[in-house]
């Protein structure tokens, strides 16, 4: 059997208890199970990613319970190389975490049960564990948002709460619709059940799976639905930012996935039932992001507005839907979340040394104490940020726009795209300055060093090198990624075999 | 058989009306009360998915030949379990956020024009 499957599950979940154990004391020996925990998960994710590099198809029973009728868990390209960006992105933020951000009895509980949702989200291949999986990311997301407590903090962290409990209500209609129609759960069956449904039925699939795609655009932050991001992420401590930064990728996942598995092609009633409205929704998320950016008054509402746009422009290239838009789009996703995980931690550093007075408002405030060190990392991490060529999120962008030229939407998409890389880019020149350049008064003496907390923003930095500098494989890998999800068939076989 | 399909589908529809209504008061506790009034109209729409069968077991028995699907009685198990920690975390909060900001509002902070009756 397969076992490896379930420990990138189980082992973030089984460390979150032994973390549990020792309460509010020992803050050393949780920092250390909780490091063994993240780097056994990256091991297990590696690994994971090795096995699905060439295009295998791994499916897990649980118990042995054979799908439809068990709940399987599925390791294809996409899966594996979401479940290894999360656990980079986790590795990153928790060693910037233990550096002095991890106070409080529960951190290292709730963050390690926040990978262990993520992970499983990622590879359930049925709807309802999805929906298990999504309530334990979002019931460590809303402990985690209001984290070190705070008026801002409970105040956005409300909105965010009450927000995501009625998705999941939603979530639970459009399960019960969908199984109410098609009489399974298990995706791949979904898929086949739902394409062969009659027109007596048909508007009734189609009203659950438009309830559905309305859950997960909630979680990845889609226009009209995005609302809730700016002020959530903004307030959250630094590494809990940054590993929200993997969280609307869950929902632009789920998208992705149910889009070419259930809505995709030969799917009867429900063919192509998303993608017409994914575009100009994307373009709009876009533009909208980057105004937001614009006309931001705090670094990190700033980078939280760019994370909406990043949203935009992924589902942008998901929307083509074509393989060279879906290429172009898991590139820009693992672009995006990486830089954005580390921007929020550069913006913490900002904000810590300016003191409490200025935080990291964008304001003619005090300098920072250490200005060449912070001023270099923003300047990298803005021009990744930005999409300046040649680094990954300009090459993510030109895949996108070259996806494009055959599409009805080209003069659209071109245009919102190198407008809104243009008003990014004026954002962030526009913080840099503020911040760096502009700045008054003498920086405060005690304000904490930067430190080992180098580390992880470094790791960001080399991690973007390196997709810069392989981009060549990788757009390969993203390739053959996207040739694998438009072709459902492959997915269909290899969770039910023959016996369909 | 009808009377019964007719019970359950009104209260689902009631329940949902009655949770949307206390939901958009804006204040923690009624929002509170209308998320937990949805949670039950969802338990019972998913159990009503399975369709609704009267007097057949859901496991398998000697002498029986009907029987209701079992899955969505297992579904409405997990999700009354879910919803029950997710009330009792959004209570919490509630409360927390009474003591923080001194008010109950969604936003935190008492509207400047207070209309629609919510004055305080």
């Amino acid at each position: 059997m397969n076992h490896f499957m379930v420990f990138t599950v189980v082992i973030p979940m089984l460390t979150a208890m032994v973390c549990l154990l020792f309460g509010r004391d020992n803050l050393a020996i949780k920092r250390g199970v909780g490091l063994a925990g993240v780097l056994a998960t990256l091991g297990a994710a590696l690994y994971m990613f090795g096995v699905a590099f060439d295009g295998a198809m791994v499916v897990y029973s649980m118990g042995g319970w054979q799908a439809p009728f068990g709940i399987v868990f599925v390791l294809d390209r996409l899966s594996g190389s979401m479940v290894l960006l999360t656990n980079v992105l986790a590795l990153f933020a928790y060693l910037y975490a233990i550096n002095g951000s991890d106070k409080g009895p529960y951190f290292h509980f709730l963050f390690l049960m926040q990978i262990t949702g993520v992970n499983g989200a990622f590879l359930t291949g049925d709807m309802f564990n999805l929906f298990v999986f999504f309530e334990i990311m979002l019931l460590t997301a809303y402990v985690l948002a209001i984290y070190g407590s705070g008026a801002e903090r409970v105040k956005y962290g409300t909105r965010y709460v009450f927000l995501n409990m009625i998705g999941s209500a939603i979530f639970l209609i459009a399960v019960g619709v969908l199984y109410g129609v098609t009489g399974t759960l298990n995706m791949a069956d979904m898929a086949v059940k739902a394409a062969a449904v009659g027109s007596q039925d048909a508007m009734l699939l189609r009203s659950g799976s438009y309830l559905l795609v309305t859950v997960f655009a909630i979680k990845a932050a889609l226009f009209p639905l995005y609302f809730w991001l700016p002020g959530t992420y903004s307030v959250a401590a630094a590494p809990v930012a940054a590993i929200f930064a993997i969280m609307t990728k869950v929902g632009v996942y789920a998208i992705l996935r149910s889009t070419t598995l259930i809505w995709g092609a030969d799917a009867g009633f429900v063919t192509g039932l998303v993608v017409p409205y994914l575009l100009p929704l994307a373009l709009v998320t876009l533009a909208l992001g980057v105004v937001g950016a614009l006309a931001a008054t705090r670094l990190r509402a700033l980078i939280a507005y760019l994370i909406i746009a990043s949203v935009g422009t992924i589902l942008t290239g998901i929307g083509l839907y074509t393989a060279d838009g879906i290429s172009g789009a898991l590139f820009y996703m693992a672009h995006s979340t990486l830089i954005s995980a580390g921007m929020f931690l550069i913006a913490d550093l900002v904000r810590e040394q300016r003191g409490a007075a200025f935080g990291d408002r964008l304001d003619h405030g005090p300098a920072v104490r250490q200005p060449v060190l912070i001023g270099m990392l923003f300047f990298i991490g803005a021009i990744v940020m930005a999409g300046l060529p040649p680094v990954t999120g300009f090459i993510g962008k030109v895949l996108i726009l070259e996806a494009a030229i055959d599409s009805s939407w080209t003069m659209w998409l071109w245009s919102v795209f190198l407008a809104a890389s243009f008003f990014t880019l004026m954002a962030v020149s526009r913080a840099g300055t503020v911040l760096f350049w502009k700045s008054q008064g003498e920086p405060s003496e005690d304000a904490p060093d930067v430190g080992l907390r180098l580390i992880p923003i470094a790791g960001v930095f080399s991690c973007v090198l390196a997709m810069t500098i392989f981009a060549g494989p990788i757009v390969a890998f993203t390739d053959a990624t996207a040739a694998q999800l438009l072709d459902k068939t492959q997915y269909i076989t290899a969770v039910l075999g023959g016996a369909r | 058989m009808i009377n019964y399909q007719i019970l359950l589908a009104s209260s689902i529809g009631v329940l949902v009306a009655a949770g949307i209504y206390l939901m958009l008061r804006a204040r923690t506790f009624p929002v509170v009360l209308g998320l937990a009034m949805l949670g039950y109209a969802v338990n019972l729409f998913l159990f009503g998915m399975g369709r609704l069968e009267i007097g057949t077991p859901p496991i398998i028995q000697d002498g029986v030949t009907s029987y209701v699907d079992p899955l969505p009685q297992a579904l409405v198990l997990t999700a009354i379990v879910i919803g029950f920690g997710m009330t009792a975390f959004a209570v919490t909060l509630a409360v927390k956020g009474f003591v923080i900001s001194g008010n109950d509002h969604i936003d935190g902070e008492i509207p400047r024009t207070e209309s629609g009756g919510d004055t305080e």
